[in-house]
């Protein structure tokens, strides 16, 4: 039997009735070991204005590179208190903001480590699928040799690269462009 | 690390395609440019757990969430999630939302002049069980007017979210009536191409899950990305 798969829909302007419970700004809680980092950033129409009905969720490895996953075969510490999960609304002026650990390298399709990144859906009123993008770190040397990156024109690759806030290692700007200038790259996933 | 197998991609015109004009919104929020092809890694064949014990019976029960019982049509929705292979999904979240019977969202942004009902929130959650299968107990949304075009109304539906095993098998859709004499003429519903695809989001009536002298019966079944039978490409 060969079924096939159901087809998406959008999740409409009042997604947060359903979808509220789950929101998640804060991934780490205190004991969680790591280097904090706090990401904010906007998510932004054609036009360059704020999308104020979107939510994105996240999907990360702990800083160990382990996932909190069945599959994940690593031989890493896990921490039953992180579960790699966050979900953020955007607000009346496209905004986002969550604090999380930097996750540690996981492998990618070769066995070689894959540079830190968080995994990241995006949903809205207007967008009939969802759209896969990934957050990498500046100043990470594998940036440079990662699997993922390396499928990426390389005037493109910046829009996935998280931007540093001169004064603080902790804040980090990330911004979701959906179509136009600077339009951040989004997976085939 | 050995590698693992990646999920399935969709067949073409099996999904919608980011802009589809006649669904106005999508203009300024669909991107320009492709998608680019990832191969599933780890990242990708990993995804997030939710634990049984996050489930209680008000949450699927969308008519006991308040003192009184909210008005309309009550009806069981049930279904299961399966991947494209018939295998069941276990353990899945199954996140809904909706519209009262008459067509209005307890959502601020909801403006349309139809009441709110006092005792339905419209929402609720369920993790699937060890065959796939979910239930929840509502009532009929009802359908309603909203801003597309000149005379826009939207047929009756149900939102759902489900996970999957995998943050490669995460799906937002909606779930229609059979008979809507609305759906030729809604945008989101015909977003996608192939037509069965289409009718895939029509529930059934289900004489086997109604409840005599209680509840209609309607059938949905929810089906994700089957997994690639050989590893990842290297």
């Amino acid at each position: 039997m060969t079924l096939r798969a159901t087809t998406s829909q959008t999740v409409g302007p009042f997604f947060s009735i359903g979808l509220e419970r789950l929101n998640r700004a804060g991934l780490a809680g205190p004991g969680i070991a790591g280097e904090r980092v706090t990401i904010e950033g906007r998510v932004l129409d054609a036009d360059g204005v704020g999308v104020p009905d979107a939510i994105i969720e996240l999907w990360q490895a702990n800083s160990y590179g382990k996932y909190a996953h069945p599959e994940d075969p690593q031989d890493k510490p896990m921490e039953a208190a992180f579960q790699g999960y966050g979900r953020i609304p955007t607000d009346e002026d496209g905004k986002f903001r969550f604090a999380t650990v930097k996750p540690g390298a996981v492998p990618g399709p070769d066995g070689k480590l894959q540079a830190p990144h968080i995994a990241v859906s995006v949903f809205m009123r207007g967008l009939l699928r969802r759209l896969v993008t990934r957050i990498y770190f500046p100043d990470e040397p594998g940036n440079a040799g990662d699997f993922a990156l390396s499928l990426v024109a390389p005037e493109r690759r910046q829009t996935l690269i998280a931007r540093k806030t001169p004064g603080t290692d902790e804040l980090l700007k990330w911004d979701v462009i959906m179509q136009g200038p600077g339009e951040t790259v989004f997976f085939d996933c | 690390m050995s590698n693992l197998p990646g999920y399935r991609r969709a067949l073409t015109g099996t999904q919608p395609e980011y802009l589809h004009p006649a669904y106005v919104s999508s203009r300024k929020r669909a991107p320009a440019q492709p998608l680019v092809y990832l191969p599933h890694t780890l990242s990708e064949i990993t995804g997030p757990v939710f634990a049984p014990e996050t489930v209680n019976v008000k949450a699927c029960d969308l008519t006991r969430q308040h003192s009184g019982e909210p008005l309309g049509e009550r009806i069981i929705v049930s279904g299961r999630v399966l991947d494209e292979d018939g295998k069941p999904v276990r353990k899945t979240l199954v996140e809904v939302w909706q519209a009262n019977a008459a067509g209005r969202y307890r959502h601020k942004v909801d403006q349309h002049q139809a009441p709110l009902d006092a005792n339905f929130s419209g929402h609720g959650y369920a993790l699937t069980d060890s065959e796939g299968r979910y239930r929840f107990i509502t009532v009929r949304p009802g359908a309603y007017p909203w801003g597309n075009h000149h005379n826009a109304w939207r047929p009756a539906h149900v939102h759902f979210s489900v996970f999957g095993p995998a943050f490669a098998t995460r799906l937002v859709t909606q779930m229609y009536f059979p008979g809507d004499p609305l759906l030729p003429f809604d945008p989101i519903y015909n977003c996608t191409a192939d037509e069965s695809a289409r009718q895939q989001l029509i529930s059934a009536f289900d004489w086997e899950s109604t409840i005599p002298g209680h509840a209609l019966g309607y059938k949905f079944d929810i089906i994700l990305n089957g997994r690639e039978a050989t590893p990842m490409e290297k």
